[in-house]
C-alpha cells in the first residue's frame, strides 16, 4: 500500500514539473516581460537593470528552478494588472469555482446514479426512453446555452432567482463560502445546474451501461437464485460492482468541471478562477494565466490520487499486502 | 418430491416462437442426484432455469407443469417465486470464478443468505456458516470466511458456492455444470461432497453436464436430452448400461476412453462430415500441402528451459520473489510425432506454448528446431522462419477468430503474409480448397465467424493453421471447448491430418481420455515441473509418477461393462 501511494506521489511529482515548465515558459517567453511590466517612459537602461535584478540574464535551468522553488514557498509572483500578488488573487477567488463545482458534483451524482440504476432495471420502460431523450438533449445543447435558458426562464421570467454573482456570502477563516445564507444558496442553484448537466448524463449513462453489464454476470444471477432482496441485490451486489469505472470518469470529469467551469462562471458573472482567467487573458496578465495553469493541474492530479485510493477501497481485489 | 410433466418452453422471436424445450418429463426424489445429459444446445440449462425461475427474458413456460412437492411453481407469483429461491430450490452455477460477488467477504453473502429466509441473529447465522463451511471441508473456516473470494482457490471457491446453496437448507439444488471448469482432482472432491449431501442431508440434486463420465460416476438416475426433446430417461445403471436410443450410443461412443487408444471415433449420425482419406478425392489444398511438406518432417526440442515472471512490486526495497512457471523443461518431439502435454489448470502447459510460438522469452535454456537453434521472445524476428513452421490451435474458438473479418479473410491471410500465394484468386482458391479439406461448405467463404458453431470454427481455427504450411502444430487445449461428439469429429481430423501431412504435434489438454487418442508421447506437468516424460503407452500402462497415478486414478471414467455397449 505505501508503495502504491508512494509510487503515485513520485509520478506525480513529475506531472507537476511538467506543468511548471509550461508555466514557466509562458511567462518567459510570451512576450518580453520586461515590456509588459513597464511603460514607454521607462529608459533602457533602467530596463536593462530591472532584467538583471529580476534575474532575466541568468542562465535557463537557473531561472526555471528559481521559478519552482519561489512556487514551492508559496511565492507565485504578481500580477501585471493589478499588481497584486497572484497567490491573494487565485486564493479569493478559489473558495467560488470550489464550491460551484461540488455541488454541480453532487448535482449530478443525487440524480445521475439513480436514473443510471432505473433506466438499467427497466431498459424498455416508457421512463426509461424519456429519461434517455431529455438527457441526450441536454448534452447536445452547449453549455451556455442552457445557462441562458435558465437565466430566461427562472430568472427573468419567473424571477425566483438571481441570474448573476454568489448571492450573501459568508467569510470564515479567509473562505468566503454561499452554503450559509440562503441567499447564497439561491444564487448558487442555476449555475451549479448548468454546469452538472454535462456530467449527469455521463454518470447517468455509465452507471446504466455498467449496471446492465453487471446484472448478466454470474453472481447477479446467484444471488437471485438464492433469493437475496431485490433491493439489496440491485444496492449491495449489482451497484456497488460497477463503482470502479464510475468513480474513474467522474474523477476526471469533477477536474474537466474544475478547469472548465470558465464557460458558467462567464455566463452567470460568477466570481470564480474561471472569470479570473478570462479577465487575465484579455489583459494578458500572464503571471495569472500560469499559476491558474499550475492550481488547475494540481487538483487534476490530487482528484486522481483519490480516485487510485477509492479503488483500492472499493475492490478488495486491489489490495495488495505489504511485505513486512 | 420434483414433478416435472409435458414442460415445453419457448423464445419469442422475430420470425415465431423457438421451442427450446419441448414436452420433457422427469422426477427428482429427496436424496436423488439426477443426472441431465445432452450437448450444448439440448435445452439442459433451460430446463434447470424454468424450474428455479430465472428463465431469461423473454423466454417463457408454454405448457406442462412443474411441482415442488405440493407446490405448483407455475402457479406462483413474483414474490412468492423469488421468496421459494434459495429457500426450497437453491442454484450452483459452472464457474467459481464468477459466481461469487468479488466485493463482499465470503461471510458477508452467507449471513445475507441466511437472514433472508429466516429470522435468525447475525451471530447465530456466523455460527451455521462456520459450520457448514467445516462441513465443507474448508478448514479453520472461521477466520477464512473474513476472506474476500479471490483469495480461494477454483476448488474452495465452488465449496463455497455449495454452501451458500445449502445454508437455507433447500429441498432441491440444480447443479448447472459445477465441476466443468474444474480439474480432475478437484472435481472429484466436490462430486464426493455432492454424493455425501444427497445421502446425508437428503438434498435432490438436478446435476446438468455434458459429460457422461461424471453422471456414469454418481448420478443415481439420468436423463439423455437432445435439441429440446428427451431422449431416454431411468436409473443410471439402466440407461448406460442397456442404452435403448441410438443417440444414447452414438453419445457414448463419442466419450474418449481413457484406457485405450482408438483409431477413429463413432461419430453421430447426421453430424456427418466427410473423413480425409476415405474417398479418393482429388483436392487441391491437399496437394498444395503435401508439396510443402515434402522434405522431412521436422522435429522440435526443448532443454532446460526455464520461465519465471516478475512478482507484483509492493515495496521501494525490496525485489519481489519471481514466479516460475516453467522450471527447467526438457523434451524432445521426434519428427512427426505427436506429444501430449497434461497437467491441472496453472502447471505451466500454456507457458510451454507461449513460449514454444515465441510469445513468452524463457529467462534460462534453449530451445532448437530442426536441430537449428530458435531464440525465445523478441529475439525471434518478425521474419523467423519459425514463424511459419510452428502454428497454433487455441482453445476458445469464438475468440481465436476476428469477428469482424470474412471468413475468407482469414484464411487467405497466412498465404500472403508469408509471401506462399502471390494472387489473390489463387488464395481464395486454395481458402475454399482448404475448407472443403476440413470438412466444411465451400460457400462458408463469404461468412462471418459468428455464423458458425464452435465445432466449425475450430475446424476453421484448424485450416488457418494449415494455410501457413507449417510442420508443427501446436494445439493448445483445442477441444476443451466442444461437446464430445465435436470434440470426436475435430480429434478424428486432427488423426487425420496427422497421418497425411506427417505434421509434428504438441497436445495440450487437461483431459487424460482426450491426450491418449492422440499422443505417442505424454509430458506430465505440474507446477512448472515435469512429473513423467514417456511413451504414451508406458505412462497410461504403467505410471512411474505418483501423480501420473492420482490424475489417472480421478478421472471420471465409464464402468467397462458400460463402455461395451458402445458401437
Amino acid at each position: 500500500m505505501a508503495y502504491f501511494i508512494g509510487k503515485r506521489l513520485i509520478q506525480s511529482v513529475f506531472v507537476m514539473l511538467a506543468v511548471a515548465f509550461l508555466a514557466f515558459s509562458l511567462f518567459r517567453f510570451v512576450g518580453d516581460p520586461i515590456t509588459q511590466m513597464t511603460g514607454v517612459e521607462t529608459s533602457v537602461a533602467d530596463q536593462e537593470r530591472l532584467r538583471e535584478e529580476l534575474g532575466l540574464n541568468d542562465p535557463f535551468a537557473l531561472q526555471f528552478m528559481r521559478f519552482t522553488g519561489d512556487m514551492l514557498q508559496g511565492d507565485f509572483g504578481f500580477s501585471y494588472r493589478t499588481r497584486q500578488p497572484v497567490a491573494e488573487m487565485i486564493s479569493s477567488r478559489m473558495p467560488a469555482t470550489l464550491e460551484l463545482g461540488v455541488v454541480a458534483l453532487l448535482i449530478s451524482l443525487v440524480v445521475g446514479i439513480p436514473a443510471g440504476v432505473y433506466t438499467a432495471l427497466r431498459p424498455r420502460g416508457a421512463a426509461t426512453q424519456a429519461i434517455l431523450m431529455v438527457t441526450l438533449v441536454g448534452v447536445s445543447i452547449p453549455t451556455f446555452v442552457i445557462g441562458i435558458m435558465l437565466i430566461f426562464f427562472f430568472g427573468v421570467q419567473l424571477g425566483w432567482l438571481p441570474t448573476f454573482g454568489r448571492g450573501g456570502t459568508v467569510t470564515i477563516g479567509g473562505w468566503e463560502t454561499s452554503f450559509l445564507t440562503v441567499d447564497g444558496w439561491r444564487a448558487l442553484i442555476l449555475p451549479a445546474i448548468t454546469l452538472g448537466v454535462y456530467q449527469l448524463t455521463l454518470t447517468m449513462r455509465l452507471v446504466r451501461a455498467e449496471m446492465m453489464e453487471v446484472m448478466r454476470s454470474d453472481y447477479i444471477r446467484f444471488a437471485t437464485a438464492r433469493g437475496v432482496p431485490m433491493g439489496r441485490l440491485y444496492f449491495r451486489h449489482a451497484l456497488a460492482n460497477t463503482m470502479v469505472p464510475v468513480i474513474t470518469i467522474i474523477g476526471l470529469q469533477f477536474g474537466g468541471v474544475i478547469a472548465f467551469s470558465i464557460v458558467t462562471e462567464s455566463v452567470f458573472q460568477w466570481p470564480g478562477m474561471g472569470l479570473l482567467f478570462l479577465e487575465s487573458i484579455r489583459f494578458v496578465d500572464i503571471p495569472v494565466m500560469g499559476v491558474y495553469l499550475v492550481v488547475i493541474a494540481f487538483f487534476f492530479v490530487l482528484v486522481n490520487l483519490i480516485v487510485d485510493l477509492l479503488y483500492v477501497a472499493i475492490d478488495p481485489r486491489l489490495r495488495i499486502k505489504d511485505v513486512s | 418430491m420434483l414433478r416435472v410433466q409435458g414442460l415445453t418452453v419457448k423464445f419469442p422471436s422475430r420470425f415465431g416462437d423457438v421451442t427450446a424445450v419441448e414436452d420433457m418429463a422427469m422426477q427428482i426424489a429427496p436424496g436423488e442426484i439426477h443426472g441431465l445429459v445432452g450437448e450444448s444446445g439440448a435445452g439442459k440449462s433451460t430446463v434447470g432455469a424454468a424450474v428455479i425461475g430465472l428463465l431469461q427474458p423473454p423466454g417463457y413456460v408454454a405448457a406442462g407443469s412443474l411441482h415442488l412437492g405440493e407446490t405448483d411453481l407455475r402457479t406462483l407469483d413474483r414474490t412468492a417465486a423469488h421468496r421459494m429461491r434459495g429457500k426450497r430450490i437453491s442454484m450452483i452455477f459452472q464457474d467459481p470464478q464468477t459466481s461469487l460477488n468479488p466485493l463482499m467477504t465470503i461471510e458477508d453473502q452467507l449471513v445475507e443468505t441466511i437472514q433472508t429466509h429466516e429470522d435468525i441473529t447475525t451471530s447465530d447465522a456466523q455460527a451455521r456458516a462456520v459450520d457448514l463451511l467445516e462441513e465443507m471441508g474448508i478448514r479453520d473456516a472461521a477466520a477464512r470466511m473474513q476472506a474476500y473470494p479471490h483469495q480461494f482457490s477454483g476448488g474452495m471457491r465452488q465449496r463455497v458456492v455449495i454452501a451458500l446453496a445449502l445454508c437455507t437448507n433447500p429441498e432441491l439444488i440444480i447443479a448447472d455444470e459445477p465441476t466443468t471448469a474444474l480439474d480432475v482432482a478437484v472435481q472429484s472432491q466436490v462430486l464426493d461432497l455432492i454424493r455425501r449431501l444427497a445421502d446425508v442431508r437428503k438434498v435432490g440434486f438436478m446435476l446438468i453436464t455434458h459429460d457422461i463420465g461424471v453422471i456414469a460416476q454418481i448420478a443415481d438416475s439420468v436423463t439423455v436430452m437432445r435439441r429440446g426433446k428427451l431422449i431416454e430417461n431411468g436409473p443410471t445403471a439402466e440407461v448406460l448400461g442397456r442404452p435403448q436410443h441410438a443417440y444414447t450410443k452414438q453419445l457414448m461412443g463419442a466419450v474418449p476412453p481413457l484406457d485405450r487408444r482408438l483409431d477413429r471415433f463413432p461419430v453421430p449420425e447426421d453430424e456427418t462430415s466427410p473423413a480425409l482419406g476415405t474417398a479418393a478425392r482429388t483436392n487441391k489444398a491437399e496437394d498444395w500441402l503435401l508439396e510443402g511438406v515434402r522434405q522431412n518432417p521436422i522435429g522440435l526440442s526443448l532443454d532446460g528451459i526455464t520461465v519465471a515472471f516478475p512478482g507484483t512490486r509492493t515495496s521501494f526495497w525490496h525485489k519481489p520473489a519471481p514466479f516460475v512457471a516453467l522450471d527447467d523443461i526438457s523434451f524432445e518431439v521426434r519428427p512427426g510425432a505427436v506429444l501430449g502435454v497434461v497437467g491441472e489448470s496453472g502447471s505451466g502447459k500454456s507457458t510451454l506454448a507461449k513460449t514454444l510460438t515465441g510469445l513468452l522469452k524463457p529467462t534460462a535454456g534453449t530451445m532448437t528446431l530442426a536441430g537449428a537453434d530458435l531464440p525465445g521472445g523478441k529475439a525471434r524476428g518478425r521474419h523467423h522462419a519459425s514463424r511459419q513452421l510452428i502454428q497454433m490451435v487455441f482453445q476458445d474458438p469464438f475468440s481465436s477468430l476476428n469477428s469482424r473479418h470474412r471468413i475468407g479473410a482469414i484464411l487467405s491471410e497466412p498465404l500472403w503474409l508469408y509471401g506462399l500465394v502471390k494472387d489473390a484468386a489463387d488464395r481464395r482458391a486454395l481458402a475454399k480448397e482448404m475448407l472443403d479439406l476440413v470438412g466444411m461448405a465451400p460457400d462458408a467463404i463469404d461468412k462471418y465467424p459468428h455464423q458458425f458453431s464452435g465445432g466449425q470454427r475450430q475446424r476453421i481455427a484448424v485450416a488457418r493453421a494449415l494455410l501457413a504450411r507449417p510442420k508443427v502444430l501446436i494445439c493448445d487445449e483445442p477441444t476443451s471447448a466442444l461437446d464430445v461428439s465435436i470434440q470426436a469429429e475435430l480429434l478424428n481430423l486432427l488423426k487425420d491430418l496427422q497421418a497425411a501431412f506427417g505434421l509434428t504435434i504438441i497436445f495440450i489438454s487437461h483431459n487424460l481420455a482426450v491426450v491418449r487418442q492422440m499422443a505417442d508421447e505424454v509430458l506430465v506437468l505440474r507446477n512448472g515441473r515435469v512429473q513423467e516424460l514417456g511413451a504414451a503407452e508406458d505412462v497410461y500402462e504403467r505410471p512411474s509418477a505418483a501423480y501420473t497415478r492420482e490424475l489417472l486414478s480421478l478421472t471420471p471414467v465409464m464402468p467397462a461393462e458400460w463402455a461395451q455397449h458402445v458401437p
